[in-house]
């Protein structure tokens, strides 16, 4: 192409594409704002979500698997024998042969991968959908989940909800999250 | 240290790296620190100019680094996932595909159909949602904002349909060695199909609104060529690779999983608008990708079958044994060698990082060029510091 | 001026009537008193105008990007989609420490913002709002606008050179070479107009133009003269596509690195009011000022301004960046040329219609 004609199809296609920009905008400025007014508004969270961590502990047979599966150690369990005497069952019909006096979770270390729940055998330990536990203190993010000290704390009741995952058949449809526009 | 491995080569000193450069004229030694505003991470670059020319850019790395293949040396595989997940953060899930491969290849195991199905599904979807993450920020270091927006809205989709998945939003872990994670229902199926639908016409929007823009081919073409020859001499994959001419793709060149199966074209570089291999070749075959990750998408989704997941091996101990195994992340070639010595925990993993090797290349390509340029060759080569550093 | 001092005695007079006899103290002065005391407060009211309309610019600027990019932009602030965002802004700004960078020039760096206000609110005395509402009736008026409008261009280099930074020095440096070379085609595209009406007065110019004859229907080289006119004023500006000196994702924030808190407000004043003062120009040469199809006022006046406005917003949010040699060549080698074709054309056009009507003079083709 001579210079000259470059020229005067640098001129065209500068005025073109711009226009043809503008259009895009243009009608990108029609469509609705996808922004949700946080925390007036909340976005749903699906099903299986991976945020807060929650163990049930009358469930926790004491068998370290989840402090063995956590890749950054935030896990921290010990147990000790219950005296032969004591007969404990999970809520599922499992004789319990440990106690688990301190199970903690350091959630300032947790990466949220979800391993430790995969290898729950009385799946005890599930990541539930709470993402808005923000503290002042750091330490406060070591979360104690041996119900005495909770329950004396009175942060949880001393009748537990069930926060395990029901099972299958159970489950009712969900609605899916609206896919188009 | 087991016997039967290859004895590594005695470390050797490093020679002194030349610092101190002799200032001729009026030579200007520019830092563009590791704080700014476009450099995707915490990159730092030491510009020796002349003017506005830049004479020599020398890119410090490591402010990144968080001694990953170490860590993975102390953790069993199946943990591992988790770290390689936060080496390329925007490609999470081809980075947990590639480490999962390897191991697979190492143990000689399959998943099933299906998971095979879901795992394309889930590397195609973060193709796309990693390319688009590439096309925003580039069109903002050239300075227009809007494509940027666009490009999250569409990528808010995904990670919609990843959190639905997986339960993570960037970071999934959401494969196994064996398998995946979890099944995904038909209703977040469907979902995918309704995304796919929605965003196949939204890349014609970005064509014109940003590639065919007059002023965007102005501020790309021409600028940073990059050879074959010079490409291929780097060790440059991906994108980078196919923007210089180069029809080069793991999945149809060295087939993993199941993409042999399907139906789709290698986009490379022509230089439609300036030279073979400039910026806006490299530029245009990620938008090019993202409409064959779309007909991917399209046919995996119409032919994954229904059944169940494989059972996973209770505790994973491949044998005695190196290899070294390589997928197409979104930014080139991502190579895992894995060396086991047949305990739980691998003896060695090294991460070949595609965005090591661009940014090698990134000396070459700054040499001459303008300072505005330099930011155009750096968006470019599409660079996530995670996975630089590792 | 000459119709604002009578219309105030007027005022007061009838105040004086109305509510206290009192304000009767006031024409009792002398008439230059008077005259002085009436241009304070008309300054005033000029001053609280255009610090109030850089805050409403800045927040419609933010709704209408956030309207382009499918967000909401500030909805808290002040309750109805947060229209107090920019004053709440501004309350923040003075309330930063004054930073004043360890070997900077001192009185320069404190000068320098002040340059850049005072260029683009001293260029608001000749903007013919309507009939009367003008503050100084000018025969040299767009003259004045151009001349006031490169002062701009050294508080610029001030600010550049003061603040003892490599990257504010750059920055600066492209600045002032992207005005000075911008302000050809601003001047050269807007001298048609001036043949025309055959005067530089403003007013003069809109009082040329009437009903829906505007001047950019003129000639048909008079929408190449206001696409070149708005071209030009928008690198004036420092504005997208043109606002490398500014540019975050290079320079940090080129000439305004150093400044903070009310210092940096004023550059951002600065350009917003240099943005009204850009369209309002082009709204009195090209589009006919304050005449409309019906209800001549200044009403209709602020509607072509605010579209201008509009107009130069959206292009912002849509537009990459132009690197500095792009940018002057633009300049040099196709507004210039554009803008010396516009001339002659226009004029060559005016004279061959002139000829043909047997002397009438029309300054439009489709009749007077």
């Amino acid at each position: 192409m001579s210079p000259l004609r470059r020229y005067f199809r640098n001129l065209w296609d500068g005025l073109y594409t711009v226009l043809v920009g503008m259009k895009v905008t243009w009608k990108n400025s029609l469509l609705k704002p996808i922004t949700v007014q946080y925390p007036r508004e909340r976005m749903e969270i699906p099903e299986g979500s991976r945020n807060q961590l929650y163990c049930n502990i009358d469930d926790c047979t004491g068998c370290l698997a989840c402090e063995r599966a956590c890749p950054v150690a935030c896990i921290w369990i010990t147990t000790s024998r219950r005296p032969a005497e004591e007969e404990v069952y999970t809520s599922t019909g499992v004789r319990l042969k440990l106690a688990v006096p301190k199970f903690d979770i350091d959630m300032s270390l947790c990466c949220y991968c979800n391993l430790c729940t995969e290898v729950c055998p009385t799946e005890c330990l599930v990541m539930t959908a709470d993402h808005e536990f923000a503290v002042y203190d750091r330490g406060d993010l070591i979360y104690r989940f041996d119900r005495p000290w909770q329950v004396q704390k009175g942060i949880l009741p001393p009748a537990l909800p069930d926060y395990r995952p029901k099972p299958k058949a159970e489950q009712p449809k969900t609605e899916p999250a609206p896919a188009a526009g | 240290m087991p016997e039967a491995l290859t004895p590594h080569p005695p470390a050797r000193a490093l020679e002194p790296r030349p610092t101190q450069v002799a200032f001729e004229g009026d030579e200007m030694v520019l830092n563009m620190g590791p704080q700014h505003p476009s450099t995707h991470g915490v990159l730092r670059i030491v510009l020796r100019t002349d003017g506005e020319v830049v004479k020599e850019a020398i890119p410090h790395l490591g402010y990144l680094h968080r001694c990953f293949e170490k860590h993975a040396e102390n953790l069993t595989y199946g943990q591992v996932i988790p770290f390689t997940d936060r080496m390329d953060y925007l490609a999470s899930m081809n980075q947990n595909f590639s480490f999962v491969v390897a191991v697979e290849r190492l143990m000689e195991i399959q998943p099933s159909e299906r998971e095979e199905y879901i795992r394309v599904i889930m590397a195609e979807l973060n193709r796309i949602a990693s390319h688009l993450v590439s096309f925003g920020t580039y069109g903002l270091d050239i300075g227009a904002v809007t494509p940027f927006l666009y490009a999250f809205r569409e990528r808010e989709r995904v990670l919609d349909i990843f959190e639905a998945a997986s339960g993570a939003r960037l970071l999934y872990n959401y494969m196994r060695i064996g398998g995946v994670m979890r099944d995904l229902s038909p209703q977040l199926l469907d979902q995918t199909r309704a995304f796919v639908d929605y965003f196949e016409p939204k890349i014609d929007e970005y064509n014109q609104l940003l590639s065919f823009n007059r002023i965007f081919i102005e501020r790309t073409a021409k600028v940073g060529v990059l050879s074959a020859e010079q490409a291929i001499d780097f060790g440059v994959t991906g994108p980078n690779l196919r923007g210089s001419g180069v029809r080069f793709d793991l999945r149809r060149d060295d087939p993993y999983s199941i993409y042999d199966r399907f139906e789709f074209d290698i986009p490379v570089g022509e230089g439609l608008q300036g030279q073979v291999g400039d910026c806006w070749d490299r530029y245009y075959v990620r938008i090019q990708e993202m409409r064959e990750s779309v007909k991917i998408l399209r046919q995996a989704l119409a032919q994954i079958p229904d059944g169940e997941l494989a059972r996973r091996p209770k505790s994973i101990k491949p044998p005695k044994g190196e290899l070294y195994s390589r997928t197409e992340s979104p930014r080139g070639e991502l190579g895992f060698y894995v060396i086991s010595d047949g305990s739980t925990n691998p003896f060695r993993v090294k991460a070949r990082s595609p965005c090591f090797t661009a940014m090698s290349v990134f000396g070459e390509l700054a040499r001459g060029a303008m300072i505005a340029d330099i930011i155009a060759i750096i968006g470019s080569l599409d660079i996530v510091l995670g996975e630089i550093d590792r | 001026m000459d119709r604002i001092v009578p219309a105030a005695r007027d005022l007061i007079a009838w105040l004086a009537e109305q509510l206290w006899s009192g304000f009767g103290v006031l024409l009792k002065m002398p008439d230059e008193l008077f005259a002085l005391l009436v241009m304070v407060v008309v300054g005033s009211l000029m001053l609280v105008f255009l610090s109030l309309l850089p805050l409403f610019f800045v927040w419609l600027e933010r709704k209408l990007s956030a309207r382009i990019q499918s967000r909401l932009g500030p909805m808290e602030v002040g309750g109805f989609h947060g229209w107090l965002q920019t004053v709440a802004d501004t309350v923040k700004l003075l309330l930063k420490e004054d930073l004043i960078p360890a070997g900077a020039d001192a009185r320069l760096f404190k000068l320098a913002p002040m340059l850049a206000v005072m260029a683009s609110l001293a260029a608001f005395v000749v903007l013919p709002f309507s009939d009367w509402l003008i503050v100084a009736d000018l025969n040299v008026g767009l003259l004045y606008f151009i001349g006031v409008g490169s002062i701009g261009v050294v508080g610029i280099l001030m600010a550049g050179w003061s603040s003892n930074n490599k990257y504010s020095l750059l920055g600066a440096m492209r600045s002032a070479a992207q005005i000075i070379s911008y302000e050809i085609p601003v001047i050269l595209s807007l001298m048609p107009a001036v043949m025309l009406a055959g005067t530089l007065s403003t007013q003069g110019i809109v009082q040329a133009q009437s009903g829906i004859k505007w001047f950019v229907i003129a000639n048909p080289f008079m929408p190449l003269a206001f696409l070149i006119f708005f071209i030009a004023s928008l690198a004036e500006l420092n504005r997208t596509p043109f606002d490398i000196p500014e540019a975050e994702s290079e320079l940090v924030a080129g000439f305004h690195t150093e400044y903070s808190g009310l210092r940096w407000s004023f550059f951002f004043m600065a350009e917003y009011a240099n943005m009204f003062v850009s369209a309002a120009i082009a709204t009195t040469v090209f589009l006919g000022g304050w005449h409309g199809p019906f209800a001549a006022g200044p009403l209709w006046f602020l509607l072509k301004c605010f579209l201008l406005v509009v107009l130069m917003m959206w292009l912002r949010w849509t537009l990459p960046r132009l690197r500095v040699d792009q940018l002057m060549s633009l300049c040099w080698k196709y507004l210039v040329p554009a803008s010396l074709v516009c001339l002659f054309g226009a004029g060559t056009w005016y004279l061959v219609v002139n000829r043909l009507r047997g002397g009438a003079a029309g300054t439009f083709w489709f009749g007077s």
